[in-house]
C-alpha cells in the first residue's frame, strides 16, 4: 500500500468518525433524557421500602380514643394512607379510597397528618370513613418515622408489617393498578 | 394656586406612605439549645440537609411543613446528645440519599460521580485521536511532492538565500 492510499484512507476514516461520533453522543444523550421523561421530579424513592414498619405509639383520631402501635396494622396486607383536611388532593382521592374499601375489601389505615381533630372527624362524617382507624398525628411524629414528605401518600404493607411499596400523590384508577398487582400477590401468598 | 398646592400635598403624602415598611408576618423560629456549641451545629446540619418536599431548598431555607418538622427533629436529636453523623444517618434512613446535598458514593450515584471524569477522558481521547492523525498526514508526502520539495530546497540552497 502506498503512502498516498494510506493518507486518503485515514482522512476518510477521520471524516466518518467526525460524523459518527457526535451522532453517537447525541443518541446516547437522547436515550438518557428519554429515560427521564414522565418522571415526577418531586418523587423521592423511599428508603424504607423493604423494611419493617417503624415502631410507634399513637392514638386514634376518633372516639373511643385508644392507644395504637405498629402491631395494630398487622395480620393482613393493607394500605396506610396519609391524609389531612388541608390537603386538596386528599379530598380528590377520598372517594376512591371509599370505593377500594367497599368494593374491593381493601384494608386501609389512615394517618391523619398535621391536622385538627374536630375538622378531621367532621371530614370523615361528611365524606365517609374508609379507614379501619386513623392515627392522629398532629405533629407529624409518625410522619417522620415513615419518611412522609407530604400528603397524600399511601404505603402498601404485607401481613407482617413490611413496607412493600409507596405511592406519593393521589391514589386513583390510574395509579392503583401498580399497587393492586402487588396487593393481590400478597393476598394470594397469605391464603 | 391653592388647589395645586393641595394636590401636590396629597401626592407627597401618598409617596411618603410608600416609605412605611409593610408588615411582614414571616415567622422567625427561635431554636434554643442547652449548650452553646449546638446552635452552630444546628445551622450546619440544616444547611447540608435538603428539604424532601422542595428539593431546591435546604432544611434551613424551606418553609414547608416537613422542613419545619425535620428542623424540630434535628433540634431534638442534638439535645438528646446525638452526633452530627448520627443525625445525618437518621435522616438518610428515613428519606434516603436524596436528603443529602452531598450525595454518598454508591451504586445509584455512580453515574453522577463518574460522569465528569468520563467526559474528561472522552475529551482527551478525541484531542489525542485527531491530533495524532493530522500530524501523520502532515509528514506524509507523495513521491512527486517529495521530489518537488527536494528540487525547491536545492534551488534555495543554490541561490544562497538566508532565511535565518
Amino acid at each position: 500500500m502506498s503512502f498516498d492510499q494510506q493518507t486518503t484512507k485515514s482522512a476518510k476514516l477521520n471524516k466518518r468518525l467526525l460524523l459518527v461520533l457526535p451522532m453517537l453522543l447525541a443518541f446516547a444523550l437522547g436515550l438518557f433524557l428519554y429515560h427521564g421523561i414522565g418522571k415526577d421530579p418531586n418523587a423521592m424513592p423511599s428508603s424504607l421500602i423493604g423494611s419493617q414498619l417503624p415502631q410507634f405509639t399513637g392514638e386514634t383520631l376518633q372516639a373511643p380514643v385508644t392507644s395504637v402501635t405498629q402491631a395494630d396494622f398487622l395480620g393482613q396486607a393493607a394500605l396506610i394512607n396519609v391524609w389531612a383536611t388541608w390537603c386538596p388532593t386528599c379530598r380528590a382521592e377520598h372517594a376512591f379510597l371509599n370505593h377500594l374499601r367497599a368494593e374491593q375489601g381493601v384494608r386501609i389505615f389512615g394517618v391523619n397528618y398535621h391536622d385538627q381533630r374536630p375538622a378531621a372527624q367532621q371530614w370523615l362524617q361528611e365524606l365517609g370513613n374508609p379507614y379501619v382507624f386513623s392515627v392522629f398525628d398532629p405533629k407529624g411524629a409518625l410522619g417522620i418515622e415513615l419518611g412522609v414528605v407530604g400528603a397524600p401518600e399511601t404505603y402498601l404493607i404485607d401481613a407482617q408489617g413490611r413496607i412493600v411499596d409507596k405511592l406519593i400523590g393521589e391514589l386513583n384508577e390510574r395509579t392503583w393498578p401498580a399497587l393492586q398487582k402487588q396487593y393481590l400477590a400478597l393476598m394470594a401468598d397469605d391464603n | 394656586m391653592i388647589a395645586k398646592r393641595v394636590l401636590l400635598g396629597i401626592v407627597l403624602m401618598l409617596t411618603l406612605t410608600l416609605l412605611v415598611p409593610f408588615n411582614t408576618y414571616a415567622a422567625i423560629e427561635n431554636y434554643k439549645f442547652p449548650q452553646a456549641e449546638m446552635a452552630p451545629r444546628f445551622n450546619d446540619l440544616t444547611n447540608v440537609l435538603r428539604c424532601p418536599k422542595c428539593q431546591n431548598q435546604s432544611l434551613a431555607d424551606s418553609d414547608s411543613i416537613i422542613a419545619k418538622d425535620l428542623r424540630a427533629q434535628v433540634q431534638n436529636l442534638l439535645i438528646q446528645g446525638q452526633t452530627n453523623e448520627q443525625i445525618i444517618q437518621y435522616m438518610v434512613q428515613r428519606y434516603g440519599d436524596f436528603i443529602l446535598y452531598d450525595p454518598a458514593f454508591n451504586k445509584s450515584t455512580l453515574v453522577l460521580w463518574l460522569a465528569p471524569v468520563g467526559m474528561l477522558f472522552i475529551g482527551l481521547w478525541v484531542l489525542w485521536y485527531f491530533g495524532r492523525k493530522t500530524q501523520i498526514q502532515a509528514t506524509m508526502l507523495t513521491p512527486e511532492e517529495q521530489a518537488q520539495l527536494n528540487r525547491l530546497l536545492a534551488q534555495d540552497e543554490r541561490q544562497g538565500t538566508d532565511h535565518d
